[in-house]
């Protein structure tokens, strides 16, 4: 059935969807419309999950790690601070090795306050052992939320799914709502290797002695591993189902092409319309759409850029003194393949600032007419601005 | 007090406590009041170390180990949790130190308690940040040496009163008890789990290795405790009626204090004005009870 819903609200349908049984958050803007509705299905009875409406985003995270080693299936919704409050208890969420899924709104972080889009929030949770999803548009929200509960569950590893603030969450579109009928078939009620259980004393996440703690670490990025295996088999059993795929990449007419962007989130719609024009012009582009950030999927990466000349990635974030993310990240993939394409680092679109189609062209020209990259990261579109200190 | 209750033991022999431990002899006393059906969220205190390491474990009960701060929101959603799944039966139990509890803590578990979420939350006091190796935390009292109020820096502010803030949210239950009156203590429990909604219990747990005691001392001087009136026996339901438990009054402070080794550099003069505040609180409290003219 289509309806036409907001981002926020296609994350609510998956998670009514999923049949979550503890929903636990705090509100914060842009993330509000998702556990609003949330709050609106357990009052009606639409969906029957207790929902804790905690005192912080920290309390948030922590009583789902007790939720979710009581052996029921989770949800919360968070962004920008909120995630930075989150910090320690998404190290935990990995360790204590919890399938607890997370819809997350990228949004810059203060100060100065600002709510609107940037990665940096959520990029910047890249070594706490969570998988993150990195999505285009509503529906696709949808879809790799309800695969996000699969994947985590058969890998036990916590799943971030990334909305942008505003452009998708706060974005009407029509979105096919799946049959519930289908999606039990394709996510079964959730079956926990180990919980909590006065019938079975256990201890969990206890004192860990050099003796064992490298080998649980090992386990994790063993998951990690595994993960990237398992995603691409939860893909096309849901492609069997619901005929709708999208990769861990999605590779957009790069086999024959000389310059290719590299983007994530709602800036890979605008550039899908650049493409376009600058290949009615003639001009050998591409897009690789980056959608699963952890685990990497370094093969797809290399595999989908090893004949191009040049890559662009665009980055609506940034790592201070060290640029672009996810330019770092295409560089790592990249830097022992013989031959590779030079990369281009670009940041744009900082705390909400639009990505034009016409900045997206800029960006193209400058790559194409650049024999090297000047700097690991170009800021495009600045403002004027009067620098400089003031001396009495 | 049932004698049955106590003949089981739901801690293993071979804790790695220190000698004398309070936190340990107060663990053994509640789970024998609990019972069986009990899970335990521990967020870090001396209790994650007493505990033992993996792949060992003292306590016949399942056990959640938690990050620090988080004692009111892991039981939260350990609660949330056994409703889903139609269990009534099993209690929920929050086992924190002072530190946890006092200062790091406090907003999850005020939050949990404003929620009236059904779990007891026990915190076990031993004044300082003990595991961390004796630093303060507004638990301390006053007078009191640790690491970080060494010398002349001796505390020099009042111990937070931590049952008159849970009180001040109106939680069905909340109570004091002491590893020296194991009776009351084992009633308190039983009485707390018979209860729905947030139940709060403050027991004083001594520490040789922090205070500077003989570890054979620890339980006398957690009577004593009761007994000069610096840590009342006393029980507050629906935050309204306020029970005392335990009234005579047999020592004054000073042979309390003189005990101790980390309140060694005491003059007479600071224990006549601790006496005072002891003697403030003693009075408040009767008021609050109603049993002052």
């Amino acid at each position: 059935m289509k309806r036409v819903l907001e981002g926020s609200h296609a994350v609510a349908e998956a998670v009514r969807l999923a049949k979550v049984q503890v929903i636990s958050a705090y509100p914060i803007t842009p993330q509000t419309h998702i556990v609003e509705i949330l709050s609106d299905y357990c009052s009606t009875g639409k969906l029957k999950a207790k929902f804790l409406r905690v005192e912080s985003e920290h309390s948030a995270l922590a009583a789902l790690i007790g939720a979710q080693s009581s052996g029921v299936r989770t949800f919360t919704a968070t962004s920008s601070q909120g995630l930075a409050l989150m910090h320690e208890l998404l190290h935990w969420s990995s360790g204590a090795r919890l399938p607890i899924v997370m819809a997350e709104v990228n949004r810059a972080l203060g100060p100065g306050w600002n709510i609107w889009m940037d990665q940096t929030d959520s990029l910047a949770q890249r070594d706490t052992g969570w998988i993150q999803f990195y999505c285009e548009d509503s529906q696709e929200v949808l879809d790799t939320t309800l695969q996000a509960y699969r994947l985590a569950e058969e890998v036990n590893l916590p799943v971030m799914v990334v909305l942008d603030a505003f452009f998708l969450s706060h974005t009407y579109e029509p979105v096919d709502i799946p049959d519930e009928k289908d999606v039990d078939r394709f996510l079964p009620p959730f079956a926990p290797k180990f919980q909590l259980d006065t019938a079975n004393p256990c201890s969990f996440g206890q004192l860990v002695t050099p003796a064992f703690y490298m080998e649980m670490r090992h386990d994790i990025d063993r998951a990690m591993d595994l993960a990237l295996v398992r995603f691409g088999e939860i893909e096309e059993e849901y492609a069997r189902i619901f005929k709708r795929r999208y990769g861990a990449v999605e590779a957009i007419q790069c086999s024959d092409a000389d310059i290719i962007l590299l983007t994530s989130g709602t800036v890979t719609s605008t550039c899908r319309l650049v493409l376009k024009a600058l290949r009615d012009r003639g001009e050998k582009v591409g897009i690789l759409k980056v959608k699963l950030f952890r685990p990497t999927p370094a093969e797809q990466i290399r595999g989908a850029l090893k004949s191009a000349k040049k890559v662009a990635v665009v980055d609506r974030n940034c790592s201070f003194g060290a640029g672009g993310i996810f330019a770092q990240e295409v560089r790592a993939a990249l830097c022992n393949l013989p031959g590779h394409p030079l990369v281009y680092g670009y940041i744009a679109g900082i705390g909400g600032r639009d990505v034009t189609p016409e900045l997206l062209e800029e960006i193209y020209w400058k790559t194409k007419n650049s024999e090297v990259p000047e700097k690991e990261s170009v800021w495009m579109g600045l403002q004027e601005v009067a620098h400089g200190t003031q001396r009495s | 007090m049932e004698l049955n209750a106590l003949d089981q033991e739901f801690m293993h022999s071979g804790h790695v406590g220190c000698p004398g431990c309070g936190a340990a002899i107060a663990m053994r006393f509640f789970l024998k009041a609990l019972g069986d059906k009990t899970i335990m969220v521990l967020p870090a205190c001396c209790w994650s170390v007493i505990a033992g390491p993996y792949p060992q474990s003292t306590l016949k009960i399942p056990l959640i180990h938690s990050a620090f701060e988080t004692g009111g929101a892991v039981a939260s959603g350990v609660r949330a949790a056994l409703d889903m799944k139609g269990d009534r039966e099993t209690t929920v139990v929050t086992w924190a130190g002072d530190g946890g509890t006092f200062d790091i803590g406090f907003q999850a578990l005020s939050g949990a308690v404003e929620r009236n979420e059904d779990f007891i939350y026990v915190c076990y006091d031993n004044e300082a940040y003990m595991n961390t190796g004796i630093q303060r935390s507004s638990s301390t009292p006053y007078g009191a040496w640790t690491t970080t109020t060494p010398g002349t820096d001796w505390k020099k502010l009042r111990k937070k009163n931590i049952v008159e803030a849970l009180v001040a949210h109106r939680i069905p239950y909340a109570a004091t008890a002491n590893i020296a009156f194991p009776e009351d203590l084992v009633r308190k429990a039983q009485k707390a789990k018979s209860i729905k909604g947030s139940r709060f219990i403050h027991v004083y747990a001594s520490c040789p290795t922090g205070w500077r005691i003989p570890s054979e001392m620890s339980i006398k001087i957690a009577r004593m405790a009761v007994q000069t009136n610096i840590f009342p026996l006393y029980e507050v339901e629906d935050g309204l009626r306020y029970t005392i438990n335990y009234k005579p009054k047999e020592y004054l402070v000073r042979e309390y204090f003189r005990l101790q080794g980390r309140f060694r550099h005491l003059t007479d003069k600071d224990l006549d004005q601790i006496q005072e505040m002891v003697n403030e609180d003693w009075e408040l409290l009767l008021r609050k009870a109603g049993e002052h003219a």
